[in-house]
């Protein structure tokens, strides 16, 4: 006799003609091939662990040692035990001390630090009547979150007030920089440039690359005089042109519907665009020569993207991050386009304040195009 | 300098791990000929070609192409040879002429003796009424004249071609053979590989090739004359009868149908030998008209490529 479950059980499959045995039949086939797929089988496991580092160590909203600077123009012990407090809070690590508010602010500009602290001569005189906000924190808004852990910091109590604090207020005025209106669009679409042009020039040369190898072009180029070399420079040409265009599209859109100020010189710009779009595709052709077809060319672009994003500082402060985490920020480009980028849009720093992320973009495209070129020329035996 | 022979190989070797694919090739192709690889697939065909072009690296032996080592001057080999590959290898989205002006560009040929070498190969080729076509959306005889238009268009002296007719039809191939012949004729020596007999037969010489070994070299008509076996034809209504008998009878070395008929391939020594399969067959009950016959060089295939399977 057969059970009611199972007749309940069959019928549905029955009725779609579904045969189980043929849905086995696929679906065995299909995890053999995944089992043969180290890439695919290895992102399985890769992606979750991956996301789970980044968002579980590496990205922290809760922003701490801020790099940050002092000038402490008054140098009394009030003072003093004030900008320790700060640094004890761990919200901000001094690592400068300077004499003026003109210096904090090139500072900032140079994007060597975020946040400054100014206390001017009459800080004193500023404790003891609640006429006006003791000391300034002059800070880096083209960074939302930066933005609001100085206001954390901003009722910071002051040591040995003869009043209570609640009579004094806030202990700093905070001044942001760069953002005053706090628009998160004016803080995301500069970096966001470097985002639109990891993921396409990424893909576009990898793709390029191994699509001629899918169907066979590579083996009748192989024959023919043409270097390897030559090859690679051909493949990037045109999309160096093609990145240029999409900085162009984002920047025009970006300051037209969205007002991002442009406040630095636009050859600047183009210039770092220009360094970040060959490292990205020197990384694209070094893909290449592992990817076996365009899907996987795909997957490794994305895997590649990922930290890409989250880790560069474009979406959470780097300072925020554990050491380890800086340390592979810093190894990725967009980490040093980002900084490049919102120093000369959105602080209006020149090349030569902020020039020194060139060296690590020039860096990464001479170590990813040689490995490249290494592994191609393999290829061909 | 010309008098050298196009290709010199001497014990030419090449291994993939523990696979030998080429196993001491040594063979000699002279000037302005055509020259046949044959053998199955995964006979080594492709592999030698390869590393005739410098392309691949021999795990032993030694090659001269038109006068020069290779791989070591596989760079200066480069102009002086073409190569068609066995998968049609331009760009599908690219034009006829688009695909020939790349060519020409990748050769340095300048601009106007480009636009006019073009012009030509696309009127001797038949592709001049498609020039602006997609090479994508052409046919299999259509795409293989692009291809050999391309592997020529730098005028080399050497040409090989890796199985260039797998994919067309009988016209085509028939079309296609009359161009190598025409190239032949200008002075251009070639190297072809195949798996077809009747494109075998065409050639000026053959090498074939079994399992990376070189089994047999010559010209069609003398591997034909000089092959070991008697060959005796089968002709009948059963032939699954008859192949029974025969592969029964010790003499008989192999036994290939050849559409409505059967090749027997009968070891040299047996006297009368259509008389004595004839008798073979009686006994068993089996009836067939038994005759001696030439060799085909599918015979001759057989023959070579049997000896190394034997014990």
């Amino acid at each position: 006799m057969i059970s009611p479950l199972r007749a309940v059980a069959i019928s549905p499959l029955r009725v779609l003609k579904i045969s189980p045995l043929r849905v086995s039949a696929i679906a065995n086939k299909e995890v053999r091939q995944l089992r043969r797929d180290r890439l695919t089988f290895g992102m399985i496991v890769g992606i979750p662990m991956l996301q789970m580092m980044l968002f579980g160590y590496a990205i922290n909203t809760d922003v701490r040692h801020l790099r940050a600077a002092v000038a402490d123009l008054a140098g009394t012990q009030r003072s003093r035990l004030l900008v320790a407090d700060a640094e004890a809070s761990q919200v901000v690590d001094v690592v400068r001390r300077v004499e003026s508010a003109e210096q904090l602010e090139a500072l900032l500009r140079a994007g060597e630090i975020h946040i400054g602290l100014f206390i001017p001569a009459d800080f004193e005189r500023r404790v003891q009547g609640a006429v006006r906000v003791p000391a300034q924190l002059l800070v880096d808004g083209s960074d939302p979150l930066v933005l609001q852990s100085a206001r954390g910091l901003a009722a910071l109590p002051v040591a040995g007030t003869p009043r209570r604090q609640a009579e004094i207020g806030d202990t700093f005025a905070v001044r942001a920089y760069y953002n005053p209106e706090r628009r998160s669009e004016v803080q995301i679409i500069p970096g966001l440039i470097g985002v639109i042009l990891t993921m396409t020039m990424v893909l576009f040369t990898a793709v390029a690359v191994v699509r001629e190898r899918e169907r066979g072009n590579l083996e009748l180029l192989i024959t023919t005089p043409v270097r390897t070399i030559e090859l690679m420079i051909g493949k990037i040409v045109p999309y160096v042109a093609i990145g240029l265009v999409q900085v162009t599209l984002v920047l025009v859109v970006g300051s037209a519907l969205f007002r991002v100020p442009i406040r630095g010189s636009l050859l600047d710009a183009y210039l770092a665009a220009l360094a970040f779009i060959i490292a990205s595709l020197s990384f694209g052709l070094l893909i290449s020569t592992f990817a076996r077809n365009q899907f996987q060319a795909a997957q490794m672009t994305i895997f590649f993207l990922l930290p890409s994003i989250l880790l560069s500082g474009f979406m959470f402060p780097f300072d925020g991050m554990p050491r380890a985490a800086q340390i592979i920020a810093e190894a990725l480009p967009l980490t040093h386009f980002v900084r490049l980028i919102r120093g000369v849009v959105l602080r209006g720093a020149s090349l030569t304040e902020i020039g020194a992320d060139f060296l690590p973009l020039a860096i990464f495209f001479a170590v990813t195009l040689s490995v490249a070129l290494l592994r191609f020329r393999k290829r061909l035996d | 300098m010309n008098d050298a022979p196009a290709i010199e190989a001497t014990n030419l070797t090449r291994r993939f791990g523990a696979l030998t694919a080429v196993d001491h090739v040594t063979m000699v192709v002279p000037r302005a000929q055509i020259y046949g690889f044959l053998g199955p697939n995964g006979s080594g065909k492709s592999t030698t070609i390869r590393m005739l072009c410098g392309l691949l690296e021999p795990s032993e032996g030694e090659a001269r192409v038109l006068g020069l080592e290779v791989p070591r001057d596989a760079e200066a080999l480069r102009t002086r040879i073409g190569y068609m590959t066995q998968r049609f290898s331009l760009y599908e989205d690219l034009t006829v002429r688009e695909n020939l002006e790349f060519i020409g560009e990748v050769y340095s040929i300048p601009r106007r003796s480009r636009r006019e070498r073009v012009d030509e190969l696309l009127a001797q080729y038949e592709l001049a009424d498609r020039a602006g076509q997609y090479a994508g959306t052409m046919s299999g005889g259509q795409r293989q004249r692009l291809a050999l238009a391309a592997a020529v268009l730098h005028r080399p002296e050497l040409l090989f071609l890796d199985e260039p007719t797998s994919a067309v039809d009988p016209q085509s191939r028939r079309d296609f053979w009359e161009s190598l012949f025409a190239l032949c004729d200008a002075g251009t020596t070639i190297l072809v590989s195949t798996h077809y007999m009747d494109e075998a037969e065409r050639c000026h010489a053959l090498a074939i090739l079994d399992s990376g070994v070189l089994v047999a070299t010559g010209s069609p008509r003398r591997l034909m004359d000089e092959i070991p076996e008697t060959v005796v034809e089968i002709e009948g209504d059963d032939l699954r009868a008859a192949r029974a008998v025969l592969d029964d009878v010790d003499a008989v070395a192999s036994v290939a149908q050849l559409g409505t008929r059967l090749h027997a391939l009968v070891e040299p020594g047996l006297d009368e030998p259509a008389l004595r399969l004839r008798q073979h067959l009686a006994a068993a009950g089996v009836a067939a008209r038994v005759e001696r016959v030439a060799a085909s060089l599918e015979d001759v295939f057989v023959s070579a490529t049997r000896e190394r399977r034997a014990p």
